[in-house]
């Protein structure tokens, strides 16, 4: 696994692909618009491949080979000119980033591809850090937000710093510390289906602590660390409610005109 | 062959029992308090992340080289020991391992067995098989002393009695020590144990320990602990028989040092242990302490299963520290008596599979997030999610091409579960159905089931958005 830092980021392209994930595709498709928002307003040019479905991490973690290896292939093809393929979410590109290679292990040709496509794999903070290099202009009033970063930016992608960055460049917005900050929401993908009872205990630990900083929201750049946190608040009755990344972003730069 | 099943508790009710440990919000706060003070105490000890990097590979070097050279290190440390007057033992599993023990003790009509802390012990239920035949096994470790005394199992490879709190303790000594009266502080408590203890290893005429490192040039067992009962277990009885897994084996004494400063930072955040004992053999003439007989027993119990998959052979490279339990959000949460097996958290998860076969087993690999906290911090660089994710793989499937099937390859599988991930495929792998699936699931979002199995359990159900992103983006295009 790369650490963070060890990376060699590109210059800032004219233009990119965007992966938009399964989970976002059906359940929050307004962080991948306001993904490609933020995208365009630095210039670059986003193409959405009609074709692609999901990155194969559900059966990979489940233990199921030779159906990730499908859903995999599927989209291995999909981006064909040598651009960016950006990823709003950590835990996908992970998956796209650490594990294609090894998906593709039976087959060199395959596996070369994988590896290259990996090579382009980046998680939308990253790249707005590191490749676009954005200015950002806050727009909004004073606020405290608390922030989660999930496991797999953290330690698959070493990402987590970049949320934190990019957040940094709002003056108005104080980003709070929250306990066991590093700590497991307990999504976890199939996790929380299979083990409700562990997995609800680690969403309500985690949701008490987001709250407990007295932040206004949560931002999350993991769209299923967000869903599963938020359906937790909203069971609970809470109004405390989390945001992805990218729509926080957006909307306190201020949209089209929110550029530096 | 002994008085209780092999398990206290069948790890395949795993489910049902962190559903019961995480409803226990006593248990959940001191397990909570007591994983956090241990992260707290290792952190402190690995101030520059460079320098620990460094370390963890030297460490994980040193233990895939000699997992590389196992066979030829264990004839080689059996020769040396063997050389030095140690009689060497090999069992293939826990009843082997518990008959070989007991022999040697009726040889020399035990009735009374002191131990030093050893979780291969505890693998093998020794002291089950012990008490069947009269033998009084007695856990010398205070937390062990303190488990046994309440007739359980540890639920930390480090301290085995972390679930339980002094009033607990306090109450227990009180009710079980004879002749102690009620006390809370934990000083006075810890007098009473020691008491007791001090007066058994005078009178046990065999001493029992493990070993964190075998080394093979010297015939040396390596023995680290913090109270002295080690020692007094190993020197003080006519008879030291030492428990390890073959896996425990190093080559040169020059590797023991970069191993041992990382076991002990990890596991409770100390530079070092108050005693590290070095064996080499029994009472030499002239001598005037020491057993006259050394024994060391090698156990593989399913480590040879482990040993020959080249992926799955880095779990042999653990070294007992505990730190991935320390710091996994699960067994903080459920504490290690949920797993049911002498193994608990990520450790546990990986190697309980070759130890008690993957049909009693399957449900603990899927008991992780893959959050990679264990990973992280493991000082040997175990790549535990990668391995749970295997095992979660080999539990629902036949063995690999080449590969041999595993005990219990495949327990997991069912009809459902292929038949739920083959759709899944089928699915995903289609752009135009799935595109079809999402308009479908986005126009019929009002009638989203409002139970949604697990995830219902404590979250408001799941309802697709009113259109979905393919359809935004190919919105967006056509306006463009």
């Amino acid at each position: 696994m790369d650490q963070a830092g060890s990376r060699q980021y590109p210059d800032k392209p004219t233009k990119v692909y965007l992966f938009g994930t399964c989970l976002i595709d059906l359940f929050c498709p307004e962080a991948g618009i306001d993904a490609v928002q933020l995208l365009e307003r630095e210039g670059i040019e986003v193409h959405f491949p009609a074709d692609q479905t999901c990155c194969g991490q559900p059966a990979h973690s489940s233990g199921f080979p030779e159906q990730t290896r499908a859903v995999a292939l599927a989209q291995l093809r999909l981006f064909p000119e040598p651009w960016p393929v950006i990823v709003p979410s950590g835990s996908c590109a992970g998956m796209m980033r650490q594990h294609y290679p090894e998906v593709f292990a039976d087959d060199p040709g395959l596996q070369a591809e994988a590896t290259a496509l990996a090579e382009r794999i980046f998680e939308l903070s990253e790249f707005l850090v590191h490749v676009a290099r954005v200015k950002l202009a806050d727009r909004g009033a004073p606020t405290r937000i608390a922030l989660h970063t999930s496991c797999a930016a953290r330690r698959e992608m070493g990402t987590h710093l970049h949320a934190r960055s990019l957040l940094a460049q709002l003056p108005g917005v104080e980003v709070a510390m929250h306990e066991h900050e590093s700590e497991c929401c307990g999504f976890g993908g199939t996790f929380s289906l299979k083990h409700p009872a562990i997995s609800s205990a680690m969403a309500g630990d985690k949701v008490d602590a987001l709250q407990e900083t007295g932040a206004q929201k949560f931002v999350s750049a993991d769209c299923g660390c967000m869903l599963s946190l938020n359906h937790t608040l909203q069971k609970r009755g809470e109004g405390f409610q989390g945001q992805h990344l990218a729509s926080f972003l957006w909307q306190r730069t201020g949209g089209e005109g929110g550029q530096r | 062959m002994s008085a209780q099943p092999l398990n206290f508790v069948p790890a395949s009710e795993f489910k049902q029992r962190a559903a019961v440990a995480v409803a226990d919000e006593h248990l959940r706060k001191s397990f909570r308090g007591a994983m956090d003070f241990l992260i707290n105490k290792r952190a402190a000890q690995f101030p520059d992340p460079e320098a620990l990097e460094g370390q963890r590979s030297l460490a994980e070097h040193i233990r895939k080289y000699s997992l590389a050279r196992l066979p030829d290190l264990l004839e080689q440390l059996e020769r040396k020991l063997t050389a030095n007057g140690v009689k060497v033992h090999w069992a293939e599993n826990a009843h082997e391992a518990c008959a070989i023990i007991i022999g040697i003790a009726q040889r020399h009509s035990t009735r009374l067995m002191v131990k030093g802390k050893s979780m291969v012990s505890e693998e093998v239920e020794l002291n089950h098989a012990m008490a069947d035949v009269g033998i009084e096994a007695l856990e010398s470790d205070m937390g062990e002393y303190i488990v046994q005394l309440d007739g359980e199992k540890p639920s930390h490879i480090i301290m085995p009695a972390i679930h339980k709190t002094k009033e607990q303790i306090a109450r227990l000594f009180a009710a079980k020590v004879p002749g102690a009266s009620y006390t809370d502080s934990v000083d006075e408590l810890i007098g009473i144990g020691r008491a007791v203890l001090r007066e058994k290893f005078m009178t046990a005429e065999v001493g029992m320990s493990g070993v964190n490192f075998a080394v093979a040039e010297t015939g040396t067992l390596c023995l680290v602990e913090n109270e002295g009962n080690g020692r007094m277990c190993t020197t003080v009885p006519d008879v030291h028989i030492a428990i390890t897994g073959i896996e425990k084996v190093v080559e040169k004494l020059e590797h023991v040092p970069p191993l041992f400063g990382l076991l002990t930072r990890s596991a409770t955040g100390q530079a070092i242990t108050t005693y590290f004992n070095m064996i080499s053999g029994p009472r030499q003439p002239g001598e005037k302490d020491g057993p006259r007989e050394v024994h060391l027993v090698l156990v593989d119990n399913g480590r040879t299963q482990a040993y020959s998959d080249q992926q799955m052979r880095a779990t042999l490279q653990c070294i007992r520290c505990g730190a991935c339990m320390n710091h996994c959000p699960v067994y903080t949460r459920i504490g290690g008596h949920a797993y049911g097996t002498t193994y608990p958290g990520p450790i546990g998860e990986i190697i309980s599979p070759h130890m008690m076969g993957l049909a009693a087993t399957h449900v603990l690999p899927t008991a992780s997030t893959l959050c990679g906290a264990c990973g992280e911090v493991c000082p040997v660089r175990i790549p535990i999610p990668e391995l749970l994710v295997r095992l979660r793989g080999e539990a629902q499937h036949e063995a690999r091409p080449g590969h041999p099937p595993m005990v219990g390859q495949g327990a997991a599988r069912s009809r459902l579960v292929d038949a739920i991930w083959s759709g899944w495929m089928a699915l995903y792998t289609r752009p135009k159905l799935y595109r079809a699936f999402g308009w479908l699931a986005t126009r019929l979002r009002v009638l989203t089931p409002p139970m949604q199995g697990g995830w219902t359990v404590s979250r408001t159900p799941m309802k697709p958005a009113a259109k979905t992103l393919h359809e935004l983006m190919a919105a967006r295009k056509r306006g463009r």
